[in-house]
């Protein structure tokens, strides 16, 4: 029997993170947004409700929840502000979550607690400014100093998320470290905590949406850490970050359902109150199907990221539902922000409007974690193609 | 230090709310029922004090079945048990039989303290604490803004709408908070999980010695007879702004007494 109803516990952390969402996050995150600002103060407070600590266990001061229990804080977090949601993203998936599934148990030990209770950030520096999907492209360069017992860093990272905080502890960086037997790049996994000479945090970025989330570019000029900085095993860094960016997926897709379902909730009650010509506009058929078309496409891409998590937390494959959940509600997403915008006239093209602000978001999912081509490529290669 | 937190679920008051149209008691089979926003505060302000101080938080509600439903989002907040007076026979108690109960069950529950909302968003008599206390023989320190515990003496600034007045007295004693006292915390997951095992005792009346004819509509010393909806809002009083507009102005805002 399927059964696509949330437990008990699932139901009370939406309802309590819907509550943060609507009381804490929703009142203040517009004038976040409007000065390019990090909400560090709301940070603090998703910390203090364990949102940071959601999918770990409660050994390294986790809530002890799962992967599906971070997806549903991320979709309620999303509905109301996706700068917040992508940074608790972010600082999970591609902050804690490396150190914590490769890590040893020094690394852990040494990291994960400030990670799990939101006091400080890991960022992921996969990409670089000639690299994204194609992460054999990556430039960055490692090189074990025999005599010192170091790793000489040297590269760019670009677009990286929680990467320049005032809580920023560490960037976990991916480099080549050597050449394989078969000739190709061999890559790793590399802590190089904030701070240490040469890493250089570029000044923000001016982005076009997720303007309340922290996002730069990385350099390292004969960045020097110690050998035992690696994170993992050496020359397994592409399989690891392709693990973390199958997960990244479904959390992504949360993302784009929650954004989804805002633009639902706001048009919805826009509609209602709006009139034109005699009567409120949701009672015109033109608007309610919009309205209707909106919520199914929420729908159905939320079915699709249920069915990815729950693979994912029952340890079966999800790597095609993971990108048909991805692929799916990012273009619920983007389409629902723009018939959204439509919905609300001009006021939708105004920057104080939630909705604009969701428009100017909802671009982003398309690219992140893998752009909409590369779920495509995933997809047709699990038809045998 | 036992800290007993009531706890009320009311219906969600930025929702439709309605009395039944039988018995006119509040109809909470339609509404979407939730903690009494001031009893967060409560449960916030005992929390840090078991931080601060160590001790116990035990949660106490008397409500119908579904109130479980706020004991359990209250539990998930971090107290450590909870009792639930649960009878039929308590339907169209008024505040003053309700205040029975209430005490009765702190009484056997043995409390330092009580800590409670300053009113509740459905009734909102205030009257609740007064009763309370005054049956239990202990100190009322109601409508807090601050709360400071120093051993077993207790000090409040009881918000007024001058300023504020501070009180003090010896535990134990009970104390009624309004919403400026704290932020009460958001539930974590942990707490989510952890308050499914958390001890949950159900009274009945006969538990706590109370004939159902105590309380409940035959108890009862006031009841509502009947009930009309809120009139629609009416126009309101337009002022030109003209040679007296000021004048005009001062004069319905003192007549209203704001100023």
């Amino acid at each position: 029997m399927v059964d696509f109803t949330l437990g008990e516990d699932l139901e009370a952390l939406r309802s309590s993170v819907r509550e943060f969402a609507n009381d804490v996050v929703a009142p203040v995150i517009g004038d976040y947004y409007e000065r390019h600002a990090f909400p560090y103060d709301i940070v603090r407070q998703m910390g203090k409700m364990g949102l940071f600590g959601l999918p770990f266990p409660e050994e390294h001061g986790g809530m002890g929840g799962d992967y599906f229990a971070l997806c549903v804080a991320l979709e309620e977090l999303a509905r109301v502000d996706s700068s917040v949601a992508v940074t608790l993203e972010a600082g999970i998936s591609l902050g804690a979550m490396p150190i914590y599934r490769f890590g040893t148990d020094e690394q852990r030990a040494q990291w994960l607690p400030r990670l799990v209770s939101g006091e400080a950030l890991a960022s992921f520096g996969l990409t670089e400014p000639g690299a994204g999907s194609d992460a054999g492209g990556t430039q960055t360069r490692a090189v074990l100093d025999e005599a010192t017992g170091e790793w000489v860093i040297n590269g760019t990272k670009a677009f990286i998320t929680n990467s320049g905080t005032d809580i920023t502890a560490l960037v976990t960086v991916t480099a080549v470290t050597g050449v394989n037997p078969d000739g190709s790049k061999e890559l790793s996994a590399i802590i190089v905590p904030n701070g240490t000479p040469g890493f250089t945090v570029q000044p923000s970025y001016s982005k076009v949406g997720w303007c309340a989330s922290d996002t730069h570019e990385l350099s390292f000029d004969d960045v020097r850490v110690p050998a035992a900085n690696l994170l993992g095993e050496r020359g397994r860094g592409y399989a690891q970050f392709l693990r973390i960016l199958d997960e990244g997926r479904v959390a992504f897709a949360a993302l784009g359902v929650g954004l989804a379902q805002g633009c639902v909730d706001e048009s919805v009650a826009y509609a209602k109150q709006r009139r034109a010509f005699g009567k409120a506009i949701g009672e015109y058929q033109a608007i309610q199907f919009k309205l209707a078309d909106m919520e199914a496409r929420a729908h159905t891409a939320r079915l699709a990221y249920y069915d990815a998590a729950s693979r994912l937390v029952n340890g079966r494959d999800f790597k095609r539902q993971a990108a048909i959940a991805k692929l799916q509600a990012s273009d619920a997403a983007v389409t629902n922000a723009r018939e959204a915008t439509q919905v609300h006239g001009g006021y939708g093209f105004m920057n104080e409007t939630p909705v604009a602000r969701m428009w100017r978001d909802a671009k982003i999912l398309e690219i992140g974690e893998g752009t909409s081509e590369v779920q495509r490529m995933i997809i047709s290669r699990s038809l045998g193609l | 230090m036992k800290i007993v937190v009531l706890v009320k679920q009311v219906p969600d008051s930025g929702a439709d709310r309605n009395l039944r149209s039988d018995d006119n008691t509040v109809d909470r089979a339609s509404a979407s029922n939730v903690i009494n926003e001031m009893d967060e505060y409560a449960i916030e302000e005992a929390l840090r004090l078991q931080e601060a101080h160590g001790g116990e938080v035990v949660i106490l509600t008397v409500g119908p079945d579904r109130a479980t439903e706020s004991i359990r989002k209250a539990l998930s907040m971090g107290p450590d048990s909870a009792v639930h007076v649960v009878d039929d026979a308590l339907h169209g108690s008024c505040a003053v039989a309700t205040s029975k109960v209430l005490a009765a069950a702190i009484a056997q529950q043995g409390a330092d303290l009580v800590i409670c909302g300053a009113e509740s968003t459905d009734g909102r008599v205030q009257v609740l604490p007064h009763m309370i206390a005054e049956r239990l023989g202990i100190a009322a320190l109601t409508g807090a803004r601050k709360l400071t515990v120093d051993g077993t003496s207790l000090t409040i600034e009881r918000q007024t709408d001058e300023g504020y007045e501070v009180v003090t007295a010896s535990t134990p004693a009970l104390v009624s908070v309004w919403d400026t006292i704290n932020d009460p915390r958001y539930p974590s997951f942990k707490g989510i999980m952890a308050a499914k095992k958390k001890p949950l005792q159900t009274l009945s009346l006969g538990d706590l010695g109370i004939a159902a004819g105590e309380v409940g509509f035959d108890g009862a010393t006031s009841t509502v007879v009947e009930h009309s909806k809120r009139p629609p809002r009416q126009a309101g009083n337009k002022i030109d702004a003209g040679d007296d507009g000021g004048s005009k102005l001062v004069e319905y805002l003192a007549s209203e007494k704001f100023v």
